[in-house]
């Protein structure tokens, strides 16, 4: 079971809580098939995260986990160890821009 | 019993201002997606009910939402809430904008240094429904382009024909960024529609929108070389009333313009206005000779005139303009009006609204001769819309 972690608007338009979980059954887990597996439960936060087409990590967000930022990290890396275990959550977080 | 629905879009999220045909007593509801920039919304004339809205944020992208009840619940195209996921295509591409690439090989545009910029999506500035469909809605975007879903709003095709005609490469953003700003449907005509972008200029389409002519002959704009240049325009908003759809009137940049042959050609109409800078424009519902604007100072002071918020209206077409200001703030009032944030409604009397960047919605039951604020402190107003409802 992995967990993840949503910023205030995203728990919205998913219409859930704070933390989701999410059963990834196939491969290793990685940004990529969390991501995937997070759209796919929730498919109206497809294009919020990342660009639709390029699966690009959208510019103003990041992604944490294990007090690590992951966000320049291949998508295809193994996440830590913790987060495969659900131990620690997948945060994906909005960047401090604007003031 | 008549009455009308305001569609108030904001800077921190969307509110609807309902009241009867006296359009004295209001009520409020909101903030709907509270936190993100609203656009657009706007109703559909074919089923009231329907109302489409532009949600949009720097860091989340692009949201479309869609009622179906008249603004008390909202779903994203094709997701309604609680829907179990299903196997099968993806759902969810109602926030998919991707540019056709059959415009190939125009992928780039001016960038403000003068040089040669890819289109990239950034946001809908403009939901126009269809006058007879109500799952069909156009999109204006930015960077410059014009998309249609004809299935409610779950998917959207662009019409590549705008963004590949011939002068795109010269198309370059203004101050807002490329954005098509203003999409208006000819009523008499189905293959006509009349879409506008900053800083190109206006364009139209007499075949449902697969080839578009540029229609700025006559404008006149000094921040190009070539002042009566094709394109390059900044066209801030248009407006027509549907009872005369070859009569269109366009606040520019600076200047306010008329057409009467459908932007085939076009006239300065500014007249006695103490400034033509401004951004919104609109015509009376049931007199095509009766439009409003509200000058601003100019385009580096985005505030009224010498700190008085004053409309005014023409009942000449343009030329000669009188100062409305029953009601409203006659000092120490800097707020801009956005091109989007006003709207008639076509009631007798003739209702106008407009919305401020200082959060205030005025109404006037009486074309424009006195105004009072619906609400004065919400966030910044983006776009007003007003449905007409029996």
């Amino acid at each position: 079971m992995i967990r993840v972690i949503l910023p205030q608007h995203l728990r919205t338009l998913a219409h859930v809580g704070s933390e989701v979980s999410l059963e990834i059954v196939d491969g290793p887990i990685t940004q990529r098939s969390v991501l995937d597996a997070l759209e796919a439960q929730y498919p109206m936060l497809r294009g919020a995260i990342r660009d639709h087409d390029t699966l690009q990590r959208r510019p103003f967000l990041r992604f944490f986990a294990c007090e690590e930022d992951l966000s320049h990290e291949p998508p295809d890396a193994p996440l830590p160890d913790a987060v495969a275990s659900g131990t620690e959550p997948f945060i994906v977080i909005g960047a401090i821009a604007g003031g | 019993m008549s009455g009308v629905r305001v569609l108030v879009g904001t800077r921190k999220g969307a509110f609807i201002l309902t009241s009867d045909g006296k359009r004295e007593k209001w009520d409020v509801s909101g903030p709907h997606f509270a936190g993100w920039e609203m656009y657009h919304l706007k109703g559909s004339p074919a089923d009231p009910n329907r109302i489409y809205a532009s949600q949009t944020s720097g860091w989340f992208g692009q949201i479309i939402q869609r009622s179906d009840d008249g603004g008390k619940t909202w779903h994203q195209p094709g997701t309604p809430p609680g829907e179990p996921v299903a196997p099968g295509p993806p759902k969810s591409a109602s926030n998919k904008f991707a540019y056709d690439a059959s415009a190939k090989p125009l992928t780039t545009h001016q960038w403000y240094d003068g040089t040669q910029h890819p289109w990239e999506f950034k946001r809908v500035w403009h939901l126009e429904p269809s006058l007879a469909e109500p799952d069909t809605v156009y999109a204006g975007v930015e960077d410059a382009a014009l998309f249609r879903s004809t299935d409610g709003g779950e998917n959207w095709k662009e019409l590549p024909g705008l963004r590949g005609h011939g002068t795109g490469p010269k198309w370059q953003p203004g101050a807002g960024g490329l954005c098509l700003h203003t999409i208006i449907l000819d009523p008499s005509n189905p293959k006509r529609i009349y879409i506008a972008i900053s800083a190109a200029g206006a364009f139209r389409t007499d075949d449902g929108g697969t080839n578009w002519k540029p229609i700025n002959r006559g404008l006149r704009s000094q921040y190009i070389p070539d002042q009566d240049a094709e394109i390059g325009h900044c066209v801030h908003h248009v407006a027509m009333n549907p009872m005369r759809p070859n009569v269109l009137f366009m606040q520019k940049h600076w200047d306010v313009m008329r057409t009467d042959d459908a932007g085939d050609n076009w006239k300065e109409v500014s007249g006695n206005l103490p400034t033509d800078f401004g951004f919104a424009i609109d015509v009376h519902a049931h007199e095509p000779e009766t439009i409003y604007v509200v000058p601003i100072k100019s385009d580096s002071e985005h505030f009224v005139h010498e700190g008085k918020l004053r409309v005014f209206r023409s009942r000449a077409g343009g030329n000669e303009w009188e100062p409305l200001t029953k009601g409203l703030p006659q000092e120490n009032c800097y707020v801009n009006v956005l091109r989007d944030a006003m709207a008639v409604d076509s009631l007798d009397k003739c209702g106008v609204y407009f919305g401020t960047t200082g959060g205030q919605v005025y109404a006037s039951a009486d074309a424009g001769d006195s105004w009072n604020p619906i609400v004065r402190d919400l966030p910044a107003v983006l776009s007003v819309e007003v449905q007409t409802l029996a």
